[in-house]
């Protein structure tokens, strides 16, 4: 079942053309790794899912409702989005971070809410750090938090981009395992990424973006082992 | 030098009065230019029409003396609602909306200040956690922008503390028309002005201190 339907997605800032024309169907429960090269366009996309930029044309349908700026808010809560930058709420708490938006948002009552985001914590495996402030924590440890923030809102759909690009080496792993759990429950998920290891061990189907087009999308084993497209082959050349 | 300490002593319980009328005219003030300064420094950054407004009531404010506002509210409000006004209006209710008017385009642009330099990813955080853009001004940005702009909220009270002393020219008994009066019955102006600048000072000075330790304590979570 589709649960996100891109159709001839354009943005333009002013005069740069940044997608030309994206079109793709996300499934249910499917695992996307969208790649491509530095400003291809992929940031921009993921972006476009939730209207955090705008499209200027094209549209795009989630469980089959067309996104408008009437819907927005609606939609916004059943997508989970992690920047690769964390951009967790500096001013709070942990704890606070998380339970922000289902009381704002969902009206979660706050006993509900906090239990839900200790519950959370365990899952990234920093039950301890409730009381901490984001400033205290390593940069995989925030990543962390960031992923149990977006879950609390029981989000349908979980946007990744560069999710670990940011982080030193040795922290990378702790949030892909996150992330490969996520996947392994059954999570539907969007993850611009780097990566191609967890692209190859996770992703249902690899997208790869060059120049705000789809040139190619395949499972990770035929478009790692066999891309058809001459750009796929030259990036992938480059990265592998 | 032939400095008189008696006469000093015996002025100062009179210039405490004013002092204590400064340091409340500019407390209220500035309190109501917090305020003022919020709505229209939202408002200016604002894509409405309603951006137009606070720039003018910024540009007007910024662009005039602090005396003119002055006399235009004490002469011109009950010129303009002779109704409501009709004994003329209080020096001290005229001193107070002028200066928390001009406080408030002042502390507006402080405040613009302080929303921009909040970083982008904190807004889009909150949007894609579904938070409304006015709820993501108040829990994300404002409280993010407040502890920033402490410093210049500090610099701002210090400047109208300094700058109320133009009241006087409407009447009012503050710190300097005390002054202007102590001096002129006792023909010592020297004296007199050399306790008033000590008392001016022990007030900026106290108030920086006070912004200094705010601003240190409120530096978790930056
Ligand atoms: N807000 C923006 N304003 C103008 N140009 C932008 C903006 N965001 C992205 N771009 C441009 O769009 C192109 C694609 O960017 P992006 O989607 O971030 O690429 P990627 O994530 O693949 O590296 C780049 O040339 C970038 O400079
Ligand atoms: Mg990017």
């Amino acid at each position: 079942m589709a649960i996100i339907e891109v159709t001839n997605l354009h943005k333009k800032f002013k005069d740069l053309h940044v997608l030309k024309g994206i079109t793709t169907t996300i499934k249910q429960g499917e695992v996307v790794v969208v790649i491509g090269p530095s400003g291809s366009g992929k940031s921009t996309f993921l972006r476009c899912l939730n209207f955090l930029e705008l499209p200027t044309s094209g549209e795009i349908k989630f469980e089959g409702n067309l996104i408008t700026h009437r819907n927005l808010q609606l939609v916004r809560r059943e997508m989970g989005m992690v920047f690769q930058r964390f951009n967790l709420f500096p001013h709070m708490k942990v704890v606070d971070n998380i339970t922000l938006a289902p009381k704002l948002v969902r009206k979660t009552e706050p006993a509900i809410a906090e239990s839900q985001a200790h519950a959370l914590l365990e899952r990234v495996g920093l039950s301890d750090k409730a009381d901490a402030y984001p400033e205290q924590l390593s940069g995989g440890q925030q990543q962390r938090v960031a992923i149990a923030r977006a879950l609390a809102m029981r989000p349908k759909v979980m946007l990744f981009d560069e999710p670990t690009s940011a982080l030193d080496p040795e922290m990378i792993g702790e949030v892909l395992d996150v992330m490969k759990s996520l996947a392994a429950d059954g999570m539907t998920m969007i993850v611009v990424t780097h990566e191609m290891g967890f692209a190859r061990e996770v992703a249902d189907r690899v997208i790869f973006l060059d120049d705000g087009l789809l040139v190619e999308e395949n499972s990770p084993d035929q478009l790692f082992s066999a891309p058809q497209h001459p750009r796929t082959q030259s990036f992938l050349s480059k990265i592998l | 030098m032939d400095f008189q300490w008696n006469l000093v002593w015996s002025s100062v319980p009179t210039l405490l009065e004013g002092a204590v009328l400064t340091l409340q005219l500019t407390t209220i003030a500035v309190s109501v230019g917090v305020v003022l300064g919020t709505i229209f420094g939202i408002m200016r950054l604002s894509r409405t029409p309603l951006r137009y407004l606070a720039m003018g009531y910024i540009d007007f404010i910024r662009g005039t003396p602090l005396l003119v506002q002055i006399f235009i509210i004490y002469y011109g409000v009950p010129n303009l609602l002779p109704r409501l006004f009709t004994t003329g209006i209080q020096p001290y209710v005229a001193a107070l909306v002028a200066l928390s008017i001009n406080s408030g385009a002042y502390v507006a642009e402080i405040v613009r200040a302080g929303i921009q330099s909040i970083e982008k990813g904190q807004t889009e955080a909150a949007l894609s956690l579904g938070l409304s853009s006015t709820a993501t001004m108040i829990h994300i940005i404002l409280p993010q922008a407040f502890k920033r702009i402490i410093p210049p909220l500090g610099n701002e009270f210090i400047a109208l503390l300094k700058d109320s002393s133009l009241v006087s020219a409407i009447a009012l008994e503050e710190l300097v028309r005390k002054a202007q009066i102590v001096s002129g019955r006792t023909f010592r102006p020297f004296e007199v002005w050399f306790v008033v600048a000590i008392m001016y000072l022990i007030m900026t000075v106290t108030v920086s201190r006070i912004v200094s330790i705010l601003e240190r304590r409120l530096r978790v979570g930056e």
